[in-house]
């Protein structure tokens, strides 16, 4: 239990009044890469966006039950989101960089978090993240042209440099490689298993081939309830549930 | 006359519909062939032809029957040697007589023969009017008729006439708006005739007097139109001032910050504001905010005058509110969700998100209704009339009487007006100024409303 970074415990989630999650239960460790996998509408996105409160931007959305970070309860009308979003980094779906300069994209969250003093300390911020990114090769001789002029790849990557620059602790990222060709998806991949070393990631993926490279842990949803969590390697070659051995084996979704 | 022709041509459609289909069901039965389209796009065909022809010959009589029986009428008529006559008034007493036989009593044989000669004409054209009426569309339907073959493709057909119609309708409201302009322009050409454009442009002096007897040289106009501009100027600039920050943090609460629900109440609330007539606006300014004006301008000490730039300006403000609201409102909901989510999960907080991402993603669009609002506002005219005053003042102090472009226009047009002095004519140069400068601000806030939606769709 000592190194678990996300606790959840039996959390539902209404859209209005229509039950989207049903008693979802997980424990993620820290610096691991937990992959959520399960056919359209299950759910796992839902539940991704509990963790940093993003569902508190859809106005019909209840969550009720218990996520803790860090031993601390975030499903409270007491909890600072802002700051447990400056801890939680997310990637989204498809590219949505700013309509800035890369530059400006990336020191975005310092400059609102107030990290730097100085305009050296951001520059600094904003190349370490580039490089972090594996993007600051490609792009360190345009740094003022815009974020959208980039490439599908290279702009999902610039989201990632401009998600860990406020150096979070925890990157959440829902389904990112879903824009991407094979060349892109490969990089960010590639991308996903250095950040494991310094970052607890929580993936969405429709791909069972991406959260098979990806991942340690996996979990599968359906219908919005937790069917199965285990190693990644026991999910794919031996479920113990039935529905999970059908969905990998593509027998259903 | 007019009526029983229109119930004629609705006869002649009717039945050339009902002729069409029973004819092409006819002619295929006949060939063994099924025809190309279906019969009613042949029976379409045949009213078209029907139809248009014998509109054309209505509204080409409607326009010139009058002019051509009034033109013939005074070009036999026995003049009197040595009488002078103004040939409006003649042609109104002929027409009087011709309409009413009990006026002849007292007229002079002239006009009674004259009357006479009009009324026999006017049955003439009648009788015409029917014939050809009924001539052409006799001659449409036979035209018609001949195409009226199974491997005839009516349906395209049918289809470019369609289409010929729809760029009929299209054009006409572009044909109007051309057919302003140039009334605009050469009216305003008579008035740079007599007052030279640089005085109209660059002179502060605008006295639009004219001489009212001859040889009167006290009362000289001069036509200098910066004060009226600089006032226009004046109460766009106040009225900006209450709804450029009015009208945005409205926009920036309802897309932001407002419930589902009380934007569905507020947003329609608000729009009704531009629905209220803008005379209404007019009394209330001159009613209730002009007194106040004056008597805070008086509480610090400045003397206000009863109708002041600044009581137009902020109920032209508030009158324009809406429009920067709605439109703001506007591109600020089509700023995508993504570029939201993206800030807030970076934990920046709604306010930060708004500011730094939100407003500078919707500046152009917002600019542009910006524009779009000030062209509405120096455009307007009632509230101004009534509590802006009409003095000519050349001042930037907004507790003065000014005077607008507007204004002046419907100051030069009041009354029983002669369209052939400087004086009334100054309201086309006037027009012309503020259609331009109108058109520029539209064109550029349509420009930058374009750019702006290529950026995201």
């Amino acid at each position: 239990m000592s190194n678990s970074k996300i606790l959840a415990n039996s959390v539902d989630v209404y859209y209005g009044s229509k039950q989207a999650l049903f008693g979802i239960s997980m424990d993620i460790k820290e610096k691991e890469v937990t992959a959520l996998i399960g056919p359209s509408g299950c759910g796992k996105s839902t539940f991704l966006r509990c963790i940093n409160r993003m569902n508190d931007l859809i106005e019909i959305c209840k969550v009720s039950g218990s996520i803790k970070v860090d031993n601390q309860e975030i499903i409270s009308d007491k909890t600072d989101v802002v700051s447990l979003r400056s801890k939680i980094g997310m990637v989204f779906q498809k590219p949505n960089p700013f309509p800035k300069s890369i530059f400006d994209n990336v020191a975005y969250g310092p400059t609102i978090h107030g990290l730097v003093d100085s305009k050296n300390d951001l520059e600094e911020i904003v190349h370490s993240s580039l490089k972090k990114a594996g993007l600051f090769d490609e792009v360190k001789d345009r740094l003022n042209e815009p974020g959208t002029s980039l490439s599908g790849g290279q702009q999902q990557r610039l989201c990632i440099a401009r998600a860990i620059a406020v150096n979070p602790e925890i990157i959440l990222m829902d389904e990112p490689c879903s824009a991407l060709d094979p060349i892109a998806t490969a990089i960010i991949e590639e991308l996903i298993d250095e950040l494991r070393l310094n970052y607890t990631i929580i993936i969405v993926t429709h791909s069972m081939q991406q959260a098979a490279r990806v991942s340690q842990k996996t979990c599968f949803f359906h219908l919005g309830e937790l069917i199965e969590t285990g190693e990644t390697n026991k999910i794919f070659t031996n479920p113990d549930n039935t529905k999970t051995q059908d969905y990998i084996t593509g027998r259903f979704g | 006359m007019f009526f029983w022709s229109l119930v004629l041509i609705a006869v002649g459609i009717f039945s050339s519909f009902i002729y069409g289909r029973s004819r092409i069901k006819l002619n295929s039965k006949k060939q063994g062939t099924k025809s190309k389209s279906l019969p009613n796009y042949y029976a379409q065909y045949v009213l078209m032809w029907c139809l248009f022809p014998a509109l054309i010959v209505y509204f080409s009589w409607a326009i010139f029957q009058e002019q051509i029986i009034q033109n013939i009428v005074i070009s036999n008529f026995e003049y009197i040697e040595g009488a002078v006559y103004n040939e409006g008034l003649l042609l109104a007493e002929i027409r009087n007589v011709a309409n009413n036989p009990s006026f002849a009593d007292g007229k002079s044989i002239e006009i009674i023969n004259a009357a006479s000669h009009y009324s026999s004409l006017r049955q003439i054209s009648q009788i015409s009017f029917y014939t050809s009426i009924i001539i052409i569309m006799l001659l449409g339907a036979l035209y018609a008729s001949q195409k009226l073959k199974p491997e005839f493709h009516a349906q395209h057909t049918i289809e470019k006439y369609i289409q010929y119609i729809l760029i009929f309708c299209s054009s006409v409201a572009i044909f109007t708006t051309i057919g302003i302009v140039f009334s605009l322009i050469f009216e305003s050409l008579r008035f740079f005739a007599e007052v030279s454009i640089f005085e109209f442009l660059f002179s502060t002096e605008w006295y639009p007097f004219i001489p009212i007897r001859e040889g009167q040289t006290a009362a000289e106009g001069s036509f200098g139109a910066v004060p009226i501009f600089a006032g226009t100027f004046l109460v766009m600039v106040v009225a900006m001032c209450v709804a450029a920050p009015l009208g945005l943090l409205t926009a920036i609460y309802l897309a932001e910050y407002a419930s589902q629900r009380v934007r569905k109440i507020v947003k329609p609330l608000l729009e009704i504001l531009a629905g209220i007539p803008t005379i209404v606006y007019g009394f209330f300014a001159f009613v209730s905010v002009a007194p106040f004006v004056k008597a805070f301008g008086q509480s610090i000490g400045i003397d206000a005058s009863p109708t002041s730039a600044l009581a137009a300006g902020m109920v032209m403000g508030v009158m324009i509110i809406p429009f920067i609201s709605s439109l703001s409102d506007d591109v600020i909901n089509s700023v995508p969700q993504s570029l939201r989510e993206a800030s807030l999960g970076i934990g920046a907080n709604k306010a930060e998100t708004i500011k730094k991402v939100i407003l500078p993603a919707a500046l152009p669009g917002i600019v542009g209704a910006f524009l779009l609002a000030i062209s509405r506002a120096i455009g307007e005219t009632m509230i101004v009339v009534v509590a802006a005053g009409t003095a000519p003042n050349l001042t930037g102090n907004p507790f003065e009487n000014v005077t607008t472009v507007t204004v002046q226009i419907v100051v030069a047009l009041i009354g029983d007006q002669e369209f052939d002095n400087p004086r009334t004519l100054s309201a086309f140069a006037l027009g012309l100024v503020l259609f331009v400068i109108t058109l520029f601000l539209n064109i550029i806030a349509l420009q930058i409303v374009k750019r702006y939606r290529e950026r995201y769709e």
